[in-house]
């Protein structure tokens, strides 16, 4: 396996008001292509301003970020945009779905981004409804959707532009256990047979189990990293 | 054209505040075109009038009256080509509501001074064989659906005829058709009476006039003549005074009210106060969706495609309802002109019209556009 993501001494500070607060410190990360990575850790932990810099949604102050051989710590903000469009899929806790939008519409969104013809994406979007499970609810606004269902677009949406990497910020989080189960097994399933690098922010010790590799995280250091045999 | 339905989706995330800021617009151009309108419609009639064309009115009022004599006397000054005279009627049909633009002249004269009227020999010859008779214009005709050989009687609150009464009949002998273009004319659909007629069949102020008009020669001579022409009268009882038509009527009009100030002033204001409704409208609008944005820049839309998708959907929202506004007044424009008189929505005021919707679209959409675009992704999706 080669590495997709790496991180070499990387230093996040904020300027809240008029104090520097440095949420990581010197984090040094390598991440295989393939992996299913979940991120643990306590609140303010630094887990999720780590996935943002992977992700390219943010900046580090120091070190390094390399994803998929491109050092993204050197990109502008409208290279960076067009990076992420082309490498990376969100799934966030709250699904983030456009609510005047049908479920279809929603996950056509990214594929606006590519020069792809109005036949290829919807041909694009049926596949990646179906392949969720959701082709039958197409047609449906976030708000005439369950959790599970709306958190299953999410999913859908970040997959139909076929990223490098999908990063997910505590998909389960809003979800009740039958649900959260559902998209853990989606994700795993995306991970072992469409072959997905999947990173995963998460409190819960259950959805974890779902990963291939567990990384602690603690006031802004990686403490911990357990390798597993996922269920 | 792909983005659409992210605008779409934008502009109708709250439909009763669109549609409420919407009927605002709508309601702000349909005043826009009627005013405007108005205003072209009487730069439109003046613009109508012709530079050799004098008139002579008392000095002292345009109602006051000045003798039919001094129209052989007018003749003889150099530069003068032809001089017909009007006398003001006041009439009204059946009610003094109904009030009727009805003048008294010598229309053989009128035909030749006033051509754009389009007055025919055979008409000219059936008023001459008619003393009671009257030519009517075709707008006035269909108005009050008259026709040749109608018998009309016409009221008037200033003349009283020599039976005593104020009431007057006159036979229609014919109906003249302006040419195009001289529908904003008065003069176009105004009831022609014989000046003869009616100053032997009155009881006071016979053998004067209201008013002359003069066709000149020579445009560039106006001035020289009106002085010339106001000389004839000067240190008389009845001194005149001598404008080309246009001055004669812009000065009148100015006296009623300035007409394109009051028009500009009001559409001023009025979008003005919309500037600051849109742009509520919008700034309201972008940030309720600042998470949405923020998923949008995510995703990977940059900060300009992102502020290009806010002015778009402010663009669409002033633009639409602009041309539904204006649409709007052209269709009221005939029942308001009925009214205030002529008024017309001419292209250059719908250009104008579209002009103005695109820069309150630009200035409202601006503001919440570069708040979209310098979203800091992080923060929003923090909900900070």
């Amino acid at each position: 396996m080669s590495t997709l993501v790496s991180l070499k001494d990387v230093v996040k500070r904020y300027q809240r008001g008029k104090q520097s607060v440095e949420v990581l410190h010197g984090v040094n990360l390598s991440i295989e292509q393939g992996e299913f990575l979940a991120l643990m850790g306590p609140s303010g932990s630094g887990k999720t301003t780590l996935l943002n810099l992977i992700a390219g949604l943010d900046q580090p102050t120091e070190g390094e970020v390399t994803v998929a051989g491109e050092r993204i710590d050197r990109l502008s903000g409208g290279k960076l945009a067009k990076w992420r469009a082309r490498h990376i899929g969100f799934v966030f806790q709250f699904y983030n779905l456009l609510p005047v939008l049908s479920a279809a519409r929603n996950v056509e969104v990214p594929l606006l981004l590519t020069n792809l013809s109005s036949k290829q994406r919807k041909q694009n979007v049926r596949a990646v409804l179906e392949l969720v499970g959701l082709a039958d609810r197409a047609t449906h606004k976030p708000g005439e959707l369950s959790g599970g269902q709306q958190q299953r677009v999410s999913i859908a949406r970040a997959l139909v532009a076929d990223p490098t990497l999908l990063v997910c910020d505590e998909p389960t989080g809003d979800l009740d256990r039958e649900n959260a189960e559902e998209i853990l097994r989606l994700l795993q399933m995306l991970n072992r047979q469409q072959g997905k690098t999947i990173i995963m922010v998460t409190h819960d010790p259950l959805a974890a189990d779902h990963a291939s590799r567990i990384l602690h995280v603690d006031k802004g250091r990686l403490v911990d990293s357990t390798e597993r045999n996922a269920a | 054209m792909k983005y659409f339905m992210l605008i779409w989706a934008g502009l109708w995330r709250k439909k009763t505040r669109t549609i409420l800021t919407m009927l605002s617009i709508v309601v702000a151009f349909l005043l826009f075109g009627l005013l405007q309108g108005i205003n072209q419609g009487i730069k439109a009639g003046l613009s109508d009038t012709r530079n050799n064309r004098l008139w002579t009115t008392s000095r002292m009022s345009a109602i006051n009256s000045i003798p039919a004599s001094l129209m052989d006397r007018m003749m003889t000054v150099k530069g003068v080509r032809t001089v017909t005279h009007l006398s003001y009627f006041g009439g009204y049909f059946q009610d003094a509501k109904n009030a009727i633009p009805a003048f008294t002249t010598n229309i053989d004269k009128l035909a030749i001074v006033y051509p754009e009227l389009n007055i025919t020999p055979a008409q000219v010859a059936a008023m001459k064989a008619t003393r009671p008779g009257a030519l009517i214009g075709r707008p006035l005709a269909k108005k009050y659906g008259w026709k040749v050989g109608d018998k009309v009687p016409l009221g008037t609150t200033i003349w009283t005829n020599n039976d005593g009464s104020n009431n007057w009949a006159f036979d229609i002998v014919g109906i003249f058709d302006p040419l195009p273009g001289s529908s904003g004319n008065p003069l176009a659909s105004a009831f022609w009476i014989n000046y003869d007629y009616w100053d032997e069949a009155r009881q006071f102020d016979k053998h004067r006039v209201h008013q002359y008009i003069v066709q000149v020669d020579d445009p560039t001579h106006s001035a020289e003549i009106s002085s010339q022409i106001d000389k004839l009268t000067e240190n008389s009882f009845d001194e005149t005074r001598t404008q080309t038509e246009n001055a004669t009527l812009q000065s009148r009009l100015k006296q009623f009210a300035d007409i394109n100030f009051i028009a500009n002033a009001i559409v001023g204001a009025v979008m003005f106060t919309l500037l600051f409704l849109t742009a509520n409208t919008m700034m309201q609008s972008v940030r309720e969706r600042i998470p949405e944005l923020a998923v949008l820049k995510t995703l990977g839309f940059t900060g300009g495609k992102v502020s290009v998708l806010v002015l778009i959907e402010s663009l669409m929202l002033c633009l639409f309802a602009a041309v539904v506004g204006l649409i709007l007044s052209a269709g009221a424009m005939k029942l308001v002109g009925s009214v205030l008189g002529p008024a017309t929505l001419l292209p250059v005021v719908v250009i104008i019209g579209l002009v103005i919707a695109v820069a309150l679209a630009f200035i409202s959409g601006l503001p919440p556009a570069l708040r979209a675009q310098r979203l800091n992704i992080v923060d929003a999706l923090a909900g900070r």
